[in-house]
């Protein structure tokens, strides 16, 4: 007979056979048979995080740095609801994790057991798929088909959900070999007939615009990107998710478009008579009001997810595939067109594009004051850390602020909660990315609402040598609660004073977990402070940037209005006409 | 908004109805009428489900079910080319005075009689919607007691089969 090992030794062997290197998570009842052979694995590390959201956002951190995916592990009940929030935010932005989680026993099923909660049933709204292995033989293809699920076709989350007496009986192990999944055939290949169609409408088109989103980093299509946008000489706008899919410094990038994007961005959206939208899902902070979104334009939309094709706005060209493998073919199919002789003329557009670009740049005031400025530091440390670093964001002010102002050139060097709007993201993101990209320097930049939510897993930085470095733009404030309370709640500040230049004092805090800590709040001290801690790896590093709290962000399209009444600064909308529309 | 029937293979496993039915309600559509049942092959199940829905959100609602892993294809099945009944059984208030005038209207529907008693009829009474709805209509003023209703079944006419028609992804670009 052939060898019998427990489900727990099957599930690890399973992982090891899935070339999973890093696990984050806490053992508890449900899931103890697993850490047990987990601790004799020669190629897979389990990093012990202090919440379960933590091991959630680290694998979506860690599978967003390194192009792989990032693997989580909770016990029953808690444990499992904790990991809810992660995996809800991975669905959102397309992130391959696989989630592993105990279960009760499948006899205490249904009966309100000691930390039981139906987490198949909770999670399968917020999941590309999940299971309930109930019993050990069922395990090896349940992990090798949750790998698959989660990294190919749009990437997303996968949980395995595991009962304890699974777990502990004996089977033999079978690795599968092949994947059998008929309901699961995900279109990665064009229709060569739309691309040519594709390619006659964009060269045909007098202003063109290149929608970037997300999936292009999902499906590591930036040199295809940038290939096609210099071939044809079309403007690139990149979206929230697509910070660093084309390079910053590019001059035909017009910056992000959205509800903070640039008047350049928006303005390009909203005026072209054509928009190519790559792995791009018209999510609503993109679009503002959608009857008023880009009027005059029509539409190709390249997706690998066919529900994302019409969802939002109609298609004149859909094209269902892997967002690399059709630009891959429209290179030659435009290519040939320009041949044949045929090519708009863009001097028009462009100098269009170029007028709002000089006259409503970025930009920020200093504050009058003498206090810190959250651009500032921010735009600092873009410049002093550079475009190699991975930088990581919460959600808020300074989410938009690193979105703005930092400079990215490279795909999976910004990491952020874009759908979902996790606050807390950003330090266990960071931790994630590290264990994925060693050689990176990593940056989270958080706001101190956020960082008051996760920050925790600095404990399991520290223990574990994973040096992140964190810059706490602390406005003492839920800032973009208060930024809306300005503008549309009479500066009624109901809720939002969270009065962190003091309390805590997270100086004290970083030294109490072991991490360097600094405290900043003049702008002369910024450069010195990010210098420093460019230079210290022994243990992760928290500046407390002490920052003015009234600082907002511009520009910004008030929610539930049109694209067309942005404004650059409060008040102050821009002047779009040139004579022409 | 109008009245679409769709037919639904399924892999026959745990939750599985949950998923279909958690991702309508999810989506903001509401099911109207909802079957399940074996198929002639195993391990398959077919759902049969309507909804009352506009054209947009028919085939938003079509590919975000394609996206299910468990669902193998979906077939929309329109009522000129398909075949579609549901089941309804009916308490009527029948005493030896009305009883007659009651038995003759099973007949002019053929329904069939399942059960008597000294003051009621239950009926058995099978078809389309409309013909089910006329039926309660000419059965009211006996007064009705009790009603249960299947869902809809529907098969589309000819001799092909739901497993020869063209696949699960109907979207335009393939």
């Amino acid at each position: 007979m052939s060898e019998q090992i427990t489900g727990a030794e099957s599930l690890v062997r399973s992982l090891e056979h899935s070339d999973v290197d890093v696990v984050f998570g806490i053992p508890g009842g449900a899931i103890l048979p697993v850490y047990d052979p987990l601790m004799d694995s020669p190629s897979v590390r389990h990093i012990l995080v202090r919440h379960e959201q933590g091991a959630g956002h680290a694998a979506e951190g860690y599978a967003a740095a390194s192009n792989r995916v990032g693997v989580c592990m909770a016990t029953s009940g808690p444990g499992a609801t904790n990991l809810v929030t992660p995996i809800a935010d991975a669905h959102m932005d397309s992130v391959p994790m696989v989630a592993i989680t105990g279960q009760v026993p499948s006899a205490f099923i249904g009966s309100d057991a000691f930390q039981e909660a139906d987490i198949r049933g909770i999670t399968m709204p917020i999941t590309k798929h999940n299971y309930l292995v109930t019993r050990a033989e069922d395990i090896p293809r349940a992990i090798k088909e949750a790998f698959h699920l989660a990294s190919s076709g749009r990437p997303g989350p996968v949980l395995v959900d595991i009962t304890k007496d699974a777990l502990q009986a004996r089977a033999e192990f079978v690795w599968p070999t092949h994947i059998d999944l008929p309901g699961y055939k995900p279109t990665t290949k064009p229709h060569g007939r739309q691309i040519k169609e594709a390619a006659r409408m964009i060269v045909d088109a007098h202003r063109p615009v290149f929608y970037v989103g997300g999936g292009v980093i999902r499906s590591q299509a930036h040199r295809e990107l940038r290939q096609l946008a210099e071939l044809t000489g079309i403007p690139v706008v990149t979206t929230l998710m697509a910070r660093g899919a084309f390079p910053d410094s590019h001059a035909q990038h017009m910056g992000m478009p959205g509800m903070h994007g640039t008047v350049g961005a928006v303005g390009a959206l909203q005026k072209a008579d054509l928009l190519i939208v790559l792995g791009a899902r018209f999510d609503d902070r993109v679009t503002g009001k959608l009857e008023s979104f880009s009027p005059k334009s029509k539409v190709i939309h390249i997706d690998i997810d066919p529900a994302e094709i019409g969802k939002n706005r109609y298609a004149d060209i859909p094209i269902v595939s892997d967002v690399r493998e059709a630009i891959t073919q429209l290179i030659p199919a435009v290519t040939s067109e320009f041949d044949a002789g045929n090519r708009a003329d863009l001097t028009a557009w462009w100098i269009t594009l170029n007028h709002w670009r000089e006259t409503y740049p970025l930009g920020y005031d200093q504050p009058s004051d003498g206090t810190l400025s959250p651009q500032y530091v921010i735009e600092r440390l873009g410049k002093i850390a550079g475009p190699e670093t991975i930088y990581t964001a919460g959600v808020g002010q300074h989410q938009m602020w690193a979105a703005q102002f930092i400079g990215y050139e490279h795909p999976n060097t910004w990491l952020n909660s874009g759908g979902l709007g996790t606050m807390g993201y950003s330090i266990p993101a960071a931790m994630g990315a590290k264990v994925g990209a060693p050689d990176k320097t990593v940056w989270a930049i958080d706001g101190d609402g956020c960082f008051q939510m996760t920050n925790q897993e600095l404990a399991t930085c520290t223990i574990n040598d994973i040096p992140i470095k964190v810059a706490l733009i602390n406005n003492a404030s839920l800032g973009m609660v208060r930024q809306w309370q300005n503008l549309f709640y009479n500066e009624r500040y109901s809720n939002t004073d969270l009065q962190s230049h003091s309390i805590p004092d997270f100086v004290k805090l970083a030294d109490a977990y072991g991490c360097h800590g600094i405290r900043v709040t003049k702008a002369e001290e910024v450069d010195k402070a990010i210098e420093k801690s460019m230079e210290l790896n022994d243990a992760p590093v928290v500046i407390d940037f002490q920052v003015h709290r009234d600082a907002m962000v511009w520009p910004m399209v008030a929610a539930g209005t049109g694209n067309d009444e942005i404004q650059f600064a409060r008040d102050l909308a821009p002047q779009w006409e040139r004579g022409d529309d | 908004m109008a009245r679409h029937t769709l037919s639904i293979l399924v892999q026959d496993q745990p939750g599985v109805l949950a998923r279909i039915s958690a991702l309508f309600s999810r989506r903001g559509y509401n099911i109207e009428s909802l079957a399940v049942g074996t198929t002639e092959t195993e391990g398959v199940s077919r759902m049969t489900v309507v909804v009352n829905v506009d054209q947009h959100a028919l085939e938003q609602v079509t590919k975000q079910l394609n996206k299910l892993i468990n669902v193998l294809k979906i077939v929309e099945l329109d009522d000129n080319t398909a075949i579609a009944r549901e089941l309804m059984l009916i308490k009527v208030k029948a005493d030896d005075q009305s009883r007659s005038r009651v038995l003759e209207l099973v007949e002019l529907f053929r329904a069939k009689v399942v059960d008597v008693s000294g003051d009621a009829v239950t009926i058995e009474a099978t078809g389309s919607r409309d013909k089910l709805e006329a039926f309660l209509n000419v059965l009211a003023p006996h007064g009705i007691k009790e009603i249960v209703q299947s869902g809809v079944v529907a098969l589309a006419r000819g001799g092909r089969s739901i497993a020869d028609r063209s696949n699960k992804n109907p979207d335009r670009s393939n």
